[in-house]
């Protein structure tokens, strides 16, 4: 075994680690401090990847702003963080089933399905290329996104006009 | 190239290892002589006010929200600013244009008073 296959199954695990605490804890802030854990060996993954840029958003994006917003949510939720959330009822049965099958499947689909294929471009070209092809091939995509991001700011502003009428 | 991430690697281990190792010795070594205000919730020094568990401001939760936008943003900053010697003034327009409808945004949340505390 190679060191980088060492890593990469320390990483797994921790990060598989951290997904059980995020479904399994019976505080829903404990779960949403777990799921920072786990995004963040996510992104360890992406760099196993060479996946730089995917890193670096990873962090940024999930790490940074998702779970902030998700403990938002949970404190703007009224008295949650007081009571033990329900981890198991009575479907639990039926839905290991589910999983083992979805997890066999895709295991079956990556053996068999995907090989390697010659090694990667070197990460930092990788992003290179990417804002490349973002600021010429895929320029208006890229300025519609900024029309996206307008349209999400003007709805958050809506959103939290009306709850603010509410309260 | 992942021998770049070691030193990132280093200080995750140390920054974990100190904080348990500082929960781990104060709990072995420390002094345990507890009374009611040792026990209190530390609210700056005074008297706790009220429940923590109480309804919190919407106001946070839009913040959360312009602060993911915003983050966003610099997502695709990113990769632009990796190849801007090599765009030119073209890749330069190209940005600021971008920035310039996020600053229509920024404009608007302001004008609506999104980014105002007390009401």
């Amino acid at each position: 075994m190679t060191v980088i296959q060492v890593v990469f199954f320390l990483v797994a695990a921790f990060t598989t680690a951290a997904a059980f605490l995020v479904v399994l804890a019976k505080n829903i802030v404990h779960c949403a401090i777990a799921l920072v854990f786990t995004f963040f060996g996510v992104a360890a993954l992406y760099v196993l990847l060479d996946a730089e840029f995917l890193a670096a958003v990873q962090v940024l994006l999930y790490v940074g702003g998702i779970t902030i917003l998700l403990l938002f949510a949970i404190m703007l939720t009224s008295r949650i963080s007081a009571r033990g959330v329900r981890v198991m009822n009575e479907q639990v049965g039926m839905s290991a089933v589910v999983v083992f099958a979805i997890f066999a499947l895709l295991a079956i689909a990556s053996l068999k399905g995907f090989a390697l294929v010659g090694s990667p471009p070197p990460a930092s070209y990788a992003t290179a290329s990417l804002g490349r092809l973002l600021l010429t091939t895929y320029v208006l995509p890229f300025e519609a996104v900024s029309i996206l991001l307008l349209a999400a700011m003007v709805g958050a502003i809506i959103l939290a006009r009306r709850e603010r009428e509410k309260d | 190239m992942l021998l770049s991430y070691l030193p990132i690697l280093i200080l995750v281990l140390l920054a974990a290892g100190f904080a348990l190792a500082t929960l781990f010795l104060s709990s072995a070594l420390g002094p345990r002589r507890p009374s009611k205000d040792k026990l209190s919730t530390y609210e700056c020094g005074i008297d706790p006010v009220g429940s923590a568990r109480e309804r919190f401001s919407v106001k946070f939760y839009l913040v959360a929200m312009l602060f993911i936008i915003f983050d966003i943003e610099i997502v695709f900053l990113y990769p632009w600013a990796v190849i801007l010697n090599s765009l030119g003034l073209f890749g330069l327009v190209e940005m600021f244009f971008f920035l310039g409808i996020l600053l229509i945004g920024l404009l608007y949340v302001w004008k609506k008073g999104g980014l105002e505390w007390t009401t």
